[in-house]
């Protein structure tokens, strides 16, 4: 099967910065990604190489095995809401469905007609006096009624409210079980992705740190708390991916697709959110540049 | 993206052409009696007196209304392809990219090269269908003008071959609007703010109105020649430089002229082919010696006038080589803005 997003030594530069590099990925179709990092992570970065809006500076990346943006099937292909929810200002709500009529040949008006009446949109009002939460309810109808088979959106709800967040997402999720489209989303926060998101792609400083189905990732990974001891001294099969110690007693987070069994250990499960944030962690101790050995931390799923 | 682009530029549209329905109005209103005029005073049938009568009717114009419209015709005539070039072409994309919509519009099913050039066609071809009509407007009013202008005074700054008229008559301006079109629309892409790009869109037309009539348009037909013996008694110019230090020089300007052509450049030859600069005689420094004497030296050194000049009959095809550099420039600054919007990657 096709990837959605398939990359291989992806790297982007901005003059001397990097701000994607060395970024090898394999997105499975039909799943709801979450991509997360901190502001400036190469989230937009990698977004916007995914639609074509940026070309890359080293390596390559398909979208549902075409180049990015490269003529009117791909683009019809792959809806798109970019940061901040760019809309006209100028055109009303109605302007804007005809806008998304007259710009895409597999255009569902009454998709976008229900849509925006369930949205409660008034068809009259400018689009440049609707709330952020309205405006990127807008944006996100757009990109559902052209019918794409991918959806890439870059922090859709950043800006947003609780209650507009949650409705965000509402929205979402309906569509995703109504249709077999896969979405790509970034967020700084795990909590906004934790809800929809079945795959989860951290980036950290430019780098991929993680990436995997989430809950392969959340059953492959435990926190062994013990007497103090040197991570050294586990199994190979357990890799370290933090370890923290007081004067007596030490904590580890290990990767391991086997069972822990070692009975000195107490073992617990970890949520997504802790997981995330000791992936970021680790990667903020490590050395920066292109020969850092980042991609021999990235988890492969197993497929 | 008809659609799109009919509905962003539909305001600007509007605004163009209620502008453009104003001047038809006012030149409608008063074109007929600019034409009652012309015939009254006997132009249409005169044999010998031509020249006078023409003479007649361009003074009683002169001070009048429709005089100042004549002026104002001029001014509309240059206004309005700068006008195109700032406020239809520098926000065009500009405001895309301001507003951010532009990665909007990049992600519908339409590729970026489609997209910029259906607004480059559409709102291009708008631009050179205003400058058309309204050059056939104002030619169509000031034709009595320019008919008694060309019976007339040969020498008017007005005759349609001047640098003043020539860029605002013909189809000249089709070519100005369609590169100050493309000029603003390249500017806006390049530099990505709108206020910024107008002002650079203006000042680099104004720059190109300035350059061409000066610099280029004298040479885009080798112009012709003529010599003529100099007669000091009707110079247009007769001057004498003495600074104290170095020689004296002298500076003539005889009033040989083509009637009806551009004179580029009027200069006064010695027998040699020189351009004649003195010195003078010691008669035309001598404040006690009379006037005449210093003539009579200057008729006895054999000068002659030499005029460069574009003749009448080449109006057409003057207006033809600047149309088609104007246009030539708006396809190369057309091709670089799509080629810009393809390889730009926001």
């Amino acid at each position: 099967m096709t990837a959605a997003i398939e990359a291989s030594g992806l790297g982007k530069r901005y003059g001397r910065r990097w701000a994607l590099s060395d970024c090898t990925l394999s997105i499975p179709v039909g799943r709801v990604v979450g991509l997360v990092g901190p502001n400036g992570a190469g989230k937009t970065t990698l977004l916007s190489l995914a639609t074509g809006m940026l070309a890359p500076t080293t390596g390559s990346i398909r979208v549902l095995g075409g180049t990015p943006g490269s003529g009117p099937k791909q683009l019809a292909r792959v809806g798109y809401v970019a940061q901040d929810t760019p809309v006209y200002p100028g055109l009303s709500v109605a302007d804007h469905l005809s806008f998304g009529a007259h710009m895409n040949p597999g255009w569902d008006a009454e998709l976008a007609a229900r849509r925006i009446s369930q949205l409660g949109l008034v068809p009259g009002q400018k689009a440049g006096t609707l709330s952020g939460g309205q405006r990127a309810q807008l944006a996100l109808t757009l990109a559902i009624a052209k019918r794409p088979d991918l959806l890439i959106l870059d922090e859709p709800i950043a800006s947003l409210d609780p209650l507009a967040r949650r409705e965000f997402l509402q929205v979402l999720m309906e569509t995703t079980a109504e249709s077999q489209v896969s979405v790509i989303m970034s967020s700084h926060l795990v909590a906004d992705l934790e809800r929809v998101a079945d795959y989860l792609v951290v980036l950290m400083s430019s780098r991929v740190q993680l990436a995997g189905d989430v809950d392969q990732l959340l059953a492959s990974h435990q926190l062994l708390t013990g007497a103090r001891r040197d991570p050294g001294s586990l199994p190979p099969s357990q890799h370290v991916v933090t370890a923290s110690h007081t004067d007596r007693q030490s904590t580890i987070l290990v990767r391991s697709d086997v069972p822990v069994l070692d009975p000195s250990w107490s073992v617990s499960q970890i949520d997504l959110e802790d997981l995330v944030l000791a992936y970021m962690g680790q990667a903020r101790t490590e050395p920066a540049g292109p020969a850092a050995p980042a991609a021999t931390k990235i988890l492969e799923e197993k497929r | 993206m008809i659609w799109l682009t009919w509905r962003q530029f539909r305001w600007q549209a509007i605004t163009g052409a209620a502008i453009l329905a104003v001047i038809a109005i006012v030149l409608a209103a008063t074109g007929p009696g600019l034409v009652t005029r012309y015939d009254q005073i006997g132009l249409p049938t005169c044999h010998s007196t031509c020249a006078a009568l023409a003479g007649k009717f361009i003074n009683e114009l002169e001070f009048g209304t429709y005089g100042k419209l004549f002026y104002a015709g001029l001014v509309a005539m240059y206004l309005a392809p700068a006008l195109i070039g700032i406020f239809w072409g520098a926000p065009l994309i500009a405001r895309e990219f301001e507003t951010g919509s532009f990665r909007m519009a990049w992600n519908q099913s339409v590729t970026r090269t489609r997209w910029v050039l259906a607004k480059l066609g559409l709102i291009g071809l708008s631009a050179v269908v205003a400058a058309g009509l309204l050059s056939l407007a104002i030619t169509w009013w000031a034709s009595p003008i320019e008919q008694a202008l060309s019976d007339g005074q040969s020498g008017s700054h007005f005759l349609p071959l001047s640098p003043l008229v020539f860029g605002a008559r013909g189809i000249a301006p089709l070519g100005y609007a369609a590169f100050a079109f493309i000029l603003g629309v390249t500017a806006g892409v390049l530099i990505r703010r709108t206020v910024p790009a107008m002002a650079v869109t203006l000042a680099i037309f104004a720059g190109f109105q300035i350059l061409m009539p000066t610099l280029v348009r004298p040479h885009l037909i080798p112009p012709a020649q003529a010599t003529a013996p100099f007669n000091v008694n009707t110079a247009n110019e007769f001057m004498i430089n003495s600074n104290g230090n170095g020689p004296a020089t002298m500076t003539l300007v005889g009033n040989y002229s083509v009637p009806g052509a551009w004179i580029v450049s009027n200069q006064t030859i010695t027998p040699s082919g020189r351009v004649f600069d003195g010195p003078p005689a010691g008669v035309c420094m001598n404040a006690s010696a009379s006037q005449q004497a210093c003539n009579n030296w200057v008729n006895s050194q054999h000068l002659r006038q030499l005029i460069t000049y574009q003749p009448q009959g080449r109006f057409w095809p003057l207006q033809g080589a600047e149309t088609g550099i104007y246009l030539v420039l708006a396809a190369g600054l057309g091709t670089l803005c799509t080629w810009q919007i393809r390889r730009r990657r926001a």
